[in-house]
């Protein structure tokens, strides 16, 4: 009998260039995704070295962290210049690098233009069976069309650019399985919250987690690609679902997938990729999905999830004096009096966008609750940053744009923008955001930010009340 | 670059889920260098009034000893960037990220993973005095009476002794990697080319 595989022994299998003695793996890339801001040591690496890239046509480049979401064109379509010189530069450089080496590529003026792990999927770029990095911990998000996706450095950049592999050993395996099913209200991001909260930011490390149950199961492509994105912040460089019917209807007919013949071929092979019945995960974690709420991070970690009906933690109450000190310094930063209520946070600022949450989906979830309803005068800046050029336009013939202006919003061009707080797009000190991002981290949305991760019916919520708020309290909650 | 022993002070650091944004925040992604970028090193830890960064006792240290989770978070290499120009070139931590680890070891910084029971005496005995990271014993010593196993990926261990470059190792293997992008073409054609937008 055939030995019994995991779907991610599978795709590594498949992927396998050569195994060294020393036990690791010169793996094949795929795919390789690139923007602004870890390629231009790598680009200069390949020039020092004389090296060209070894696959172009396998590789794609966009600009998404470091540009404006401000217009990028003027009345008559020519481009805005940036004016931030630091800026400008490291995006020049990207054009001038792709230029050089051939790469195919997409400027912040393209329709197809967007945050990379919006673009991929999209686009067709992304394929079950496949292997795709990306110098961005986020690349993950890929794993929700069963491909095999892990964030890289610069220095694998590089590696990838001229060889398109990498030497990598194998990750020990993770089962995430949800059983029963999910409360109204409850969403993607909601899920996620809750895997990280359970096994913690650090419980993911060296390993792949696959996402399994009738939960995951009946999920959109977009949901799962909601909660493949933060596999990085369970400690997981990679997440997967198994392609399904509802992987193929996704992306039959998107412009780089394939067609005719080998669409037909192509499917019949991504059937396969599934777990074997009987094959062991290194780990195994049953999360009841009945027992998730709409949940909030009070704290500094993505682990630091609360239901949104809940209370922050009491310092005192943790054993260790090493836990007693970082919980008082996580509420310290984020403004939260030990056991407050989480509905009594206040909030000044909403972002909406993000790898995690800016596809049609989650724009139209955040819609459905603001349809009708105005910003809180609480509220001093709120933004709506569509994922891509594409996810902008079919929201703007949706007449989503509209709900959102009429409530209050900002419709921006698409970018990272607030996630990282690299762009102009910052939350000021002391500050708090309903944000649909991913990392609270401290400073992460601009120094002294105060970052709550929330869904985007969640984030909508919030701003319409002025402080954190139940979207199951607002009418238009999304089933 | 060859690294076997590091024999001096460490910074205290101790903590847990030392995240890449607060080894090195966002503002200083913008550069297209790998220089310079000590300066914005836990830029936000040395705001606070007492922290080991700022403290004259450890200026210099190029051993860092920190919790669990060390560098989770970004991909930004930006970080072992960070660190290593801030002259630091081990991190004795519980656990590591696996992409921070990764990049830390292609700057050479030795990324060594101890039990965790381990962490508190190093920080004490940071705090007292220097450590010895041994990469050959792979152990983490101070003095006679303290001394630590630590666990290193053994491929790596050996790039940093020998001070191999990855890519060029790599690039040893090109016959490998032409034979799998024939099987790929003959197999799964789908997956040789990409489509065009």
């Amino acid at each position: 009998m055939a030995e019994l595989r995991t779907m991610y022994e599978k795709i590594w299998d498949a992927h396998l260039v050569r195994q060294q003695e020393d036990g690791t793996d010169l793996i094949y890339v795929d795919r390789h995704l690139v923007h602004e801001v870890s390629s231009a040591q790598a680009f200069e690496g390949l020039r020092q070295a004389g090296l060209p890239v070894r696959r172009p046509d396998l590789t794609l480049a966009m600009p998404d962290h470091n540009v404006p979401t401000t217009a990028r064109t003027d009345g008559v379509g020519n481009p805005i210049a940036i004016e931030d010189p630091e800026s400008a530069l490291q995006l020049a450089t990207l054009e001038q690098n792709v230029a050089e080496f051939g790469v195919p590529f997409f400027d912040a003026t393209s329709i197809n233009q967007g945050i990379v792990h919006v673009v991929g999927p999209e686009l067709g770029f992304t394929l079950p069976g496949s292997t795709l990095v990306c110098g961005d911990s986020h690349t993950s998000a890929h794993g929700a069309l069963g491909c095999l996706a892990f964030g890289i450095g610069t220095t694998e950049v590089e590696h990838v650019l001229a060889t398109q592999t990498l030497r990598l050993r194998r990750s020990k395996t993770m089962e995430v399985r949800l059983e029963g099913s999910l409360s109204p209200g409850v969403t993607a991001k909601d899920v996620i919250l809750a895997v990280i909260g359970e096994i913690g930011t650090a419980g993911g490390i060296g390993h792949v987690i696959e996402y399994r149950g009738p939960v995951f199961e009946a999920m959109s492509i977009e949901q799962r690609l909601t909660v493949a994105n933060m596999s990085i912040e369970a400690g997981a460089r990679s997440g997967l679902f198994a392609p399904d019917a509802v992987t193929f209807e996704y992306l039959e007919g998107r412009p780089m997938a394939p067609s005719g013949v080998a669409w037909d071929d192509a499917v019949e092979s991504w059937k396969s990729l599934r777990t074997d019945d009987g094959a062991k995960f290194d780990k195994s974690i049953v999360i009841d999905a009945s027992a998730i709420v709409p949940l909030v991070t009070w704290g500094t970690s993505p682990e630091d999830v609360v239901p949104v009906t809940g209370n922050a933690p009491d310092p005192e109450e943790f054993g260790s004096e090493t836990k007693r000190a970082s919980v008082r310094a996580a509420l310290a930063y984020m403004g939260i009096a030990p056991g407050q209520a989480m509905v009594d946070v206040p909030i000044q600022h909403v972002f909406i966008g993000s790898c995690t949450n800016s596809r049609i989906e989650d724009l139209r979830a955040a819609a459905d609750v603001l349809r009708g309803r105005r910003l809180s005068p609480a509220i001093r800046s709120a933004i709506v940053v569509p994922g891509s050029g594409l996810v902008k336009m079919q929201a703007e013939q949706e007449g989503i744009d509209k709900v959102f202006t009429e409530a209050g919003f900002e419709w921006r061009e698409p970018g990272c923008s607030a996630c990282l707080g690299m762009n102009p797009d910052k939350v000021p000190p002391g500050e708090s955001c309903a944000s649909t991002s991913n990392r609270n981290f401290v400073g992460r949305q601009g120094p002294g930010a105060r970052t709550h991760l929330v869904s985007p019916a969640m984030a909508a919520a919030a701003g319409i009340a002025g402080h954190l708020a139940d979207v199951r309290d607002y009418a238009g909650v999304p089933a | 670059m060859s690294l076997t022993i590091i024999e001096g002070k460490a910074y205290p650091l101790g903590l847990s889920n030392v995240d890449t944004d607060v080894i090195i925040g966002s503002d200083w992604l913008k550069t297209v260098s790998k220089e310079g970028l000590g300066n914005g090193c836990f830029a936000a830890l040395r705001e606070g009034n007492e922290n080991v960064f700022n403290d004259p006792r450890y200026a210099g240290a190029e051993i860092l000893v920190a919790g669990a989770n060390f560098g989770c978070g970004s991909s930004r290499e930006h970080a072992a960037w960070a660190l290593a120009d801030m002259g630091v070139r081990a991190i004795i931590a519980s656990s590591f990220s696996d992409i921070f680890s990764s990049n830390a070891f292609k700057n050479g910084i030795l990324a060594a993973t101890v039990d965790e029971a381990a962490i508190a005496p190093l920080v004490e005995a940071a705090r007292d005095g220097d450590l010895k990271v041994d990469l050959l014993q792979q152990t983490v010593s101070a003095g006679a009476s303290l001394e630590f196993d630590f666990t290193i990926d053994s491929f790596r261990r050996r790039c940093l002794i020998e001070g191999l470059n990855e890519i060029e190792l790599s690039l040893l293997d090109a016959e490998f990697i032409i034979k799998h992008e024939q099987r790929v073409a003959g197999q799964t054609p789908w997956l040789a080319r990409a489509g065009t937008a």
